[in-house]
């Protein structure tokens, strides 16, 4: 005979459970189960109580239940759990498997991506060069909004950012130079980097954290939203819509972005030298002269429409892809910045390889 | 109708007196007195923009009214300190229009968040207790490693429902419970509701725009009208003369809906 009495809810779970496990089921007999001192019974309580009652039986007990409420009764037969249990979770594997079958997976979807992309690229020219040849089919009003926003707006951070970085340069070269005196190459240094390399790559990463990031947000929500569903149904093409006057827009607003950083960058550089090195304005600009050459400019000036359209790319690319929920557009945004940071800077290492194998 | 408190004096378990809510400039709700009896299914109704939705996020505690109080367990939320609102916490359950599902844990994790936050139950307890939930609202248990994404409206809101039932709450909030379902669909939600809230003795708070589920498992209806609340049995609302009322209740899906009542 027990007895079962009190209350047997979630609050008391914990205390009853490790009781029960306490309690001894007698080999053959009856179980008789006094309910009648019950006072409260939630799924939690009627829970355990199954699991007693199901202890009895799998001893080979009959069972008598005594006094049990309506209610009661009926949560008790609510919470009988089906008889197969089977798992909550995801197939249990070994996390060293597991870790093994990740990296297979990243690796395939690594080279996935990388075809996507290319196909995407090659369905960006054809669509480029229809739209191109068809000049009213470009959509003036989006381009310009979006030229507005990728490069108007930005000029104040890329302005300032370079300036900055102009300034950690020269001072940090004639800092080093100063051991052989010859601080003055410091505006060399200056030069060469900010003009060759670091003028477009710094713009290029902005521009790939603030535009390529916003490119596939925007078309990600649009997905999330049906939106673009909605297009291709009324017979619009995405590509046209969406993807074309963002790209022509980065195409045109980063070169320009870059020459603004450039500036930016040299003015910041001629500040530091005239304060750090004791240079005046004209002696700057004389030995600026004599280190950069035209040439200098078009080296790194040339490779900004090349990291804009990987950026655009990248970013109407990985929008197109969301699907799903909020989520997916998050991922997806992350995942963009990241993938395109990272073209651009292989990108400006294979500029590099082809320079110096041109001799440039 | 069944009146759930056949007998003895409804005891309110949520009172609101004088609640004033407003956006802005823009008054929401002005004044607004009622209760909510212990063992009820209570729905809101009113048309879009009326503050169904705002009402219920206040009584939640997720926006605060502009005045008036409201008292859950005959306590003011306001005044509880955080440990006590805790408490409180654990006696509702929610149910998100959209189901609010954490989409980053499988169904199992989501039902578990509150066992975790709220009790030290051993974890095979927990785990059986899932399997008792997940049966509770009509899910297989193969629903239990699945990840939101994976399932279908309904299996989400089954899924949602478990979660808000995780501790036994003895209120339970709906937020458009057959919102998106299809009409069968509904109807079994409206049963399961219905079925739960007798067997676990619910309190069952829902805003709801579906008629067939006013006609099918309601106890009492309110009604938010001219940022006003009014509050009754189908067949006192019925009978007032107000417009929208009519419209609402005698219209030709009212009718369909009510037709063996009107």
């Amino acid at each position: 005979m027990v007895r079962v009495g009190g209350p047997w809810t979630l609050a008391t779970a914990s205390e009853l459970e490790r009781a029960l496990a306490g309690i001894a089921i007698p080999v053959e007999g009856t179980a008789e189960f006094d309910l009648s001192g019950l006072t409260a019974l939630d799924t939690a309580g009627a829970f355990l109580l199954y699991r007693l009652i199901r202890r009895a039986e799998h001893q080979g007990l009959a069972h008598q239940l005594h006094g049990l409420s309506p209610e009661h009764e009926v949560l008790l037969e609510r919470v009988t759990p089906p008889a197969d249990r089977k798992s909550l979770s995801r197939d249990d594997v070994s996390p060293l498997r597991a870790m093994v079958e990740r990296v297979g997976h990243a690796t395939f979807e690594i080279a996935a991506e990388g075809r996507d992309l290319i196909n995407f690229f090659g369905l960006t020219s054809v669509t480029l060069a229809r739209v191109i040849t068809r000049p009213a089919r470009i959509r003036f009003i989006a381009l310009s909004s979006h030229l507005e926003q990728v490069g108007l707006n930005a000029l104040p951070i890329v302005g300032l950012l370079s300036f900055l970085i102009g300034v950690v340069l020269a001072y940090q070269g004639a800092d080093q130079l100063r051991a052989f005196g010859a601080e003055i190459y410091s505006v060399n240094l200056l030069g060469v980097s900010v003009l060759r390399e670091i003028g477009v790559l710094l713009t290029a990463i902005l521009v790939a954290g603030r535009s390529g990031s916003a490119f596939t947000a925007e078309i990600g929500t649009m997905k999330v939203n049906e939106e673009v569903d909605a297009m291709k149904t009324l017979g619009l093409d995405v590509m046209e819509v969406l993807v074309i006057p963002r790209l022509l827009a980065v195409i045109i607003a980063l070169p320009l972005l870059a020459f603004f950083g450039n500036i930016a960058a040299i003015a910041g550089g001629a500040l530091m030298s005239v304060a750090a090195l004791g240079l005046s304005l004209p002696q700057f600009f004389e030995q600026f002269r004599s280190a950069v050459t035209p040439g200098t400019f078009w080296v790194g000036f040339v490779k900004a429409p090349v990291f804009a359209l990987l950026i655009g790319l990248v970013g109407c690319y990985e929008g197109l892809k969301v699907e799903g929920g909020a989520e997916s557009v998050g991922r997806m945004t992350t995942k963009a910045v990241v993938e395109s940071i990272f073209l651009v800077i292989i990108a400006d290492a294979a500029f590099s390889i082809l320079f110096s194998w041109l001799g440039l | 109708m069944t009146g759930a408190m056949t007998g003895a004096a409804p005891e309110p378990i949520i009172r609101v007196r004088g609640l004033v809510t407003r956006f802005g400039a823009q008054t929401v709700h002005d004044n607004l007195d009622f209760d909510v009896w212990r063992g009820e299914i209570l729905a809101l109704v009113g048309g879009s923009g009326t503050g169904k939705s705002v009402l219920l996020r206040t009584i939640l505690g997720l926006k605060r009214p502009e005045g008036g109080r409201i008292e859950i367990f005959g306590k003011d939320p306001e005044t509880l300190s955080p440990r006590e609102r805790r408490g409180l916490q654990r006696r509702w359950g929610v149910l998100f229009q959209n189901g609010a599902l954490f989409s980053s844990l499988t169904v199992a994790q989501n039902i578990r968040a509150p066992f975790r936050e709220h009790t030290n139950l051993s974890q095979k307890l927990v785990g059986d207790l899932i399997r008792v939930k997940l049966q509770l609202v009509g899910l297989p248990q193969e629903a239990g490693a699945k990840y939101p994404s994976e399932l279908s409206g309904g299996m989400k809101k089954r899924a949602a429902l478990a979660r808000a039932l995780a501790l036994d709450p003895e209120i339970l909030f709906l937020d458009e419970p057959t919102a998106g379902l299809d009409p069968i669909a509904a109807a079994a939600f409206d049963n399961l509701i219905r079925d739960l809230q007798r067997s676990l003795k619910l309190t069952v708070v829902m805003v709801t725009h579906d008629l067939d589920t006013l006609a099918a498992i309601t106890d009492r209806i309110a009604v938010l009208l001219d940022k006003r609340i009014m509050v009754g049995t189908m067949r006192e609302l019925m009978e007032l003369p107000h417009p929208w009322i009519r419209d609402y209740f005698h219209g030709p899906r009212g009718r369909a809906a009510f037709g063996g009542q009107g």
